[in-house]
């Protein structure tokens, strides 16, 4: 009888080490690229990268700092590649703003020629040349109407000095000495929000490395996370409330945010329906921050509380979506996965059943949705690509391409378990030496199906680019009822994934103005098909990214709305039905 | 790491049935109350681990199978210390987003250690087997490195103080001190070979997985040789000088391939040949 045990156990014994061949040979997800008809037949659209031939010739540059950190530039300079669309003359079609962080690098903004071209005026507006070693040098940008002239102003904030640029009615840019904007300051996030609903939009900025560094003239070499995955030694965050004259007050304690934790991306959306906008904070090295607003007087951290301040990874995104068409939203975070290394996995917090309010809870469902590993992640956004009626999700990824067969990975994992007193001192990082980490992966473009599963999809709709991808944003760049997506990437060229649609889905857009105030921050819920859709107005999203300024909702097949509801950020509500699709509606506040 | 409680059945047996203890407490049960409080301190602390459920996976399935294999191979209920800690340990070295490979790794170190035995001792520690498996042949799913508990100096001082106590009170001290002393060594002679910095060489001893391959699985007595407390250090020198040489090759998971690497050689030289010569002069 034991005999036959010891048979039996060894025959599963060798089952059991067959599982890991079986499994990698079965559930293996064949992606590839296929001809563009089959695409659009599949999956009903499909991308073409047209930077180039539509005038986008941008090339990102990164800055080369203190020589004391040479050894490990690429893993230090590896971000400000940044990209956000706006309507800077109100013309109706988008331009786009691309930062660079090369010291004496050109800014570009490419305006929209509205023939399927652009063209870079930054130098003629004067936002362009404004990366300097004396002043620092861009990591991203974001455009918010600061003064309610109904001109989108423009703030870029860097490793270095804050800067506000007023429009003068689109034609020039004139920098706010007067905003009272940090002086130096290593920042890697900002949005705009009205977080007190008085009508003026006000400023977040999130801080990486400590504010008290200047990267181009460093005392030691201690300017590293003291810790992989539960650093406080990063850069400060700071909300500045917007008094109204062109200058800010820092209210950060005042509000109660206090956080050194190292801020890679911020969002702000009333998650908890209590009118006000909170926030939401993704940090590298550790936990995420979630924030709720307490009556716009007052913040609240309550990470641990609603489930997102578990587990600490590597945050380096955050986006808002619809992801079951059920009217709530769901955050996308995105960390580090690398097979056999490092599998973080990307978090997508959904509202726990049957909370809501101030006993909002999240769960993790990016493994059971199908968006946890994405490589190297970075920025990333939703967006119904393909006009279904789902939010899809487009990410990007890749941290430093260079010998494309020599890696870091084993210096990084040595390094990054170490104590404190190790890993925060730059100067026992094992030198790079032209070793790539992460470096050439492929893109992310996930479909919704609608009923809890995204299916990836990128190089069968075209996306092929393995360059080291950061800022994600989507518009309609064209004005033909589809969004299209703009990538910036790390020491590489801006792309321009213009979308082929089939034309076979209805879609809608909404357009919102109020005369004296942002529409940042209003929500639009959609009702159609026995579903309900809510998309926010941000004032920034993504890593280093902003989307474009009106929302735009895929209908799939059907041909009609039911009704619409805006939550302005006033708290105003608006409710209108009968309405026309395949357009984009044009809706000011006071609209009866 | 599974089965440093069970060189205490070993004395329990010729003991007559009594129990040896360890501050008053069974000693089967030392280590798994110790690593129960590492894990939940970490958990509580610094939030280590992916999911609670995903670790009760593992717990549950190395539970399972021992008790099921012990009657197949045994014909009874075994002790679950063992296979507990199997399962705790799975549940904190395997990172990874799915359940099968916490449930699979689970599985495979309980199967292992009544699979790969020789004159009825195991060859391998069932934990670094399965988990050097896993890094091995699914690392579209597994890995290993990823969550610390804080690369805090005081939560490391208290698991060093508390592992140092209890490895020395349960007599296996030696492995791990000379096990540390080489890793320094090898660490000196890394650093001059790479160029890179002593405390770069250094770091990973650092992080807290280290810990628990140094106290657990370094120095289970199911799986370090037995004839005499020199062959043992001289056994887990030779794991340090494996480490090395694979981390000279970029080797990630240098400890654990190196332990499963040495492990079984030094066993199979203990079992053939040193054992083999010592039992005799100890009858005489």
């Amino acid at each position: 009888m034991k005999n036959i045990g010891r048979i039996l156990v060894f025959v599963l014994f060798l089952a059991l080490l067959a599982v890991p061949f079986v499994i990698r040979r079965f559930d293996r997800v064949e992606t590839r690229s296929v001809a563009r008809s089959e695409a659009l037949d599949r999956y009903g659209f499909h991308f073409e990268e047209v930077g180039k031939s539509a005038g986008v010739n941008f090339q990102h540059s990164s800055p080369k700092l203190d020589p004391k950190i040479s050894h490990i530039l690429p893993i230090i300079a590896s971000m400000g590649a940044g990209v956000s669309i706006t309507d800077f003359n109100r013309d109706g079609w988008n331009d786009i703003y691309l930062t660079n962080s090369g010291e004496n690098s050109l800014n570009a903004f490419y305006r929209n020629n509205k023939d399927g071209t652009f063209t870079d005026i930054a130098g003629d507006l004067g936002i362009a040349d404004i990366n300097r070693t004396e002043t620092g040098v861009s990591m991203g940008a974001v455009w918010g109407d600061h003064n309610n002239d109904g001109f989108e102003d423009l703030l870029v904030y860097k490793w270095g000095r804050t800067e506000l640029y007023r429009s003068e009615q689109g034609r020039q840019f004139v920098r706010v000495e007067e905003a009272n904007l940090p002086a130096w300051a290593n920042i890697n996030t900002a949005i705009w929000l009205d977080y007190d609903r008085d009508g003026l939009l006000d400023i977040f900025l999130g801080g990486y490395f400590r504010e008290d560094l200047n990267l181009w003239q460093l005392q030691d070499t201690a300017i590293m996370p003291e810790s992989f995955e539960y650093a406080q030694n990063g850069g400060r965050k700071y909300l500045f409330r917007n008094l109204g004259n062109n200058s800010f007050e820092d209210v950060t304690s005042k509000v109660g945010i206090d956080s050194n934790r190292w801020a890679l991306a911020a969002g702000a959306a009333d998650l908890n329906g209590d009118g006000f906008t909170d926030l939401f904070v993704a940090n590298d090295y550790a936990v995420s921050e979630l924030y709720f607003n307490k009556g716009g007087e007052r913040f609240e951290e309550v990470g641990t509380q609603t489930g997102v301040g578990f587990s600490p990874k590597s945050g380096m995104n955050v986006a808002f979506g619809d992801v079951l068409n059920n009217g709530s939203l769901s955050m996308y975070v995105s960390n580090i996965s690398e097979e056999g290394i490092l599998l973080q996995g990307n978090n997508l917090w959904m509202p726990k059943l049957g909370t809501k309010g101030a006993d909002l809870k999240y769960e993790n469902q990016a493994n059971n949705f199908g968006v946890e590993l994405g490589g190297w992640s970075w920025g990333s956004q939703f967006g119904d690509l393909n006009n279904d009626g789902y939010q899809d999700i487009f990410l990007t990824n890749g941290y430093i391409s260079a010998e494309r067969n020599q890696s870091y990975w084993y210096d990084y994992s040595k390094v990054t378990v170490g104590h404190n007193q190790i890993i925060g001192d730059a100067a026992n990082w094992p030198a790079l030496d032209g070793r790539s980490l992460a470096g050439f992966q492929q893109k992310r473009v996930w479909l919704n199906d609608g009923s809890g599963r995204f299916n990836e999809v990128a190089l069968a709709v075209g996306v092929k680019e393995s360059f080291d991808g950061r800022a994600v944003a989507m518009a309609d760049l064209w004005n033909r009822g589809v969004l299209d997506v703009v990538v910036a990437n790390q020491n590489g060229p801006a792309l321009i994934y213009k979308n082929i649609s089939s034309g076979t889905n209805n879609w809608i857009g909404f357009d919102l103005s109020s005369a004296n105030s942002s529409p940042i921050g209003a929500q639009v819920t959609v009702n159609w098909n026995g579903q309900k859709q809510v998309q926010v107005i941000g004032g920034g999203i993504g890593f280093c990214s902003q989307n474009q300024r009106r929302l735009h909702f895929g209908l799939g097949r059907k041909n009609q709305v039911d009704s619409v509801e805006i939550v302005w950020p006033s708290g105003n509500r608006l409710n209108f039905a009968d309405i026309e699709i395949n357009t984009v509606h044009a809706i000011p506040e006071n609209q009866k | 790491m599974s089965a440093i409680i069970t060189e205490i059945e070993s004395p329990q047996i010729q003991n007559g049935g009594l129990a040896k203890t360890t501050w008053g407490i069974d000693s089967r049960f030392i280590a798994p109350i110790l690593i129960t409080l590492i894990l939940l301190v970490g958990q509580w602390s610094f939030g280590i681990l992916e999911s609670y459920p995903q670790t009760l996976t593992a717990i549950a399935v190395c539970i399972c199978a021992e008790i099921v294999l012990s009657y197949m191979i045994i014909g009874k209920f075994p002790h679950l210390a063992s296979a507990y800690i199997s399962g705790i340990s799975a549940g904190i070295l395997i990172r990874s987003p799915e359940f099968w490979p916490f449930a699979l790794c689970g599985a495979i170190a309980i199967t292992s250690k009544y699979v790969l035995r020789v004159k009825d001792r195991h060859l391998w520690n069932p934990t670094n087997f399965a988990v050097s498996f896993m890094l091995f042949t699914a690392p579209f799913a597994v890995a290993s490195l990823s969550i610390q508990w804080g690369n805090n100096l005081y939560a490391m001082m208290v698991i060093w103080l508390l592992g140092s106590i209890i490895i020395y009170k349960l007599g296996r001290f030696h492995i791990t001190l000379t096990y540390v002393c080489a890793f320094l060594l090898f660490s000196l002679l890394r650093s001059g070979f790479t160029g890179d910095s002593f405390l770069a060489e250094v770091a990973p001893i650092t992080g807290p997985m280290y810990q628990l391959f140094i106290f657990f699985m370094i120095t289970d007595p199911k799986t370090t040789v037995r004839s005499s407390k020199k062959h043992q250090m001289i056994v887990v020198f030779f794991v340090a000088f494996a480490e090395a040489i694979l981390r000279l090759a970029e080797v990630v998971h240098a400890p654990y391939y190196a332990l499963f690497i040495v492990g079984p050689i030094a066993n199979l030289i203990d079992i053939y040949w040193l054992s083999a010569q010592t039992q005799p002069e100890a009858a005489a």
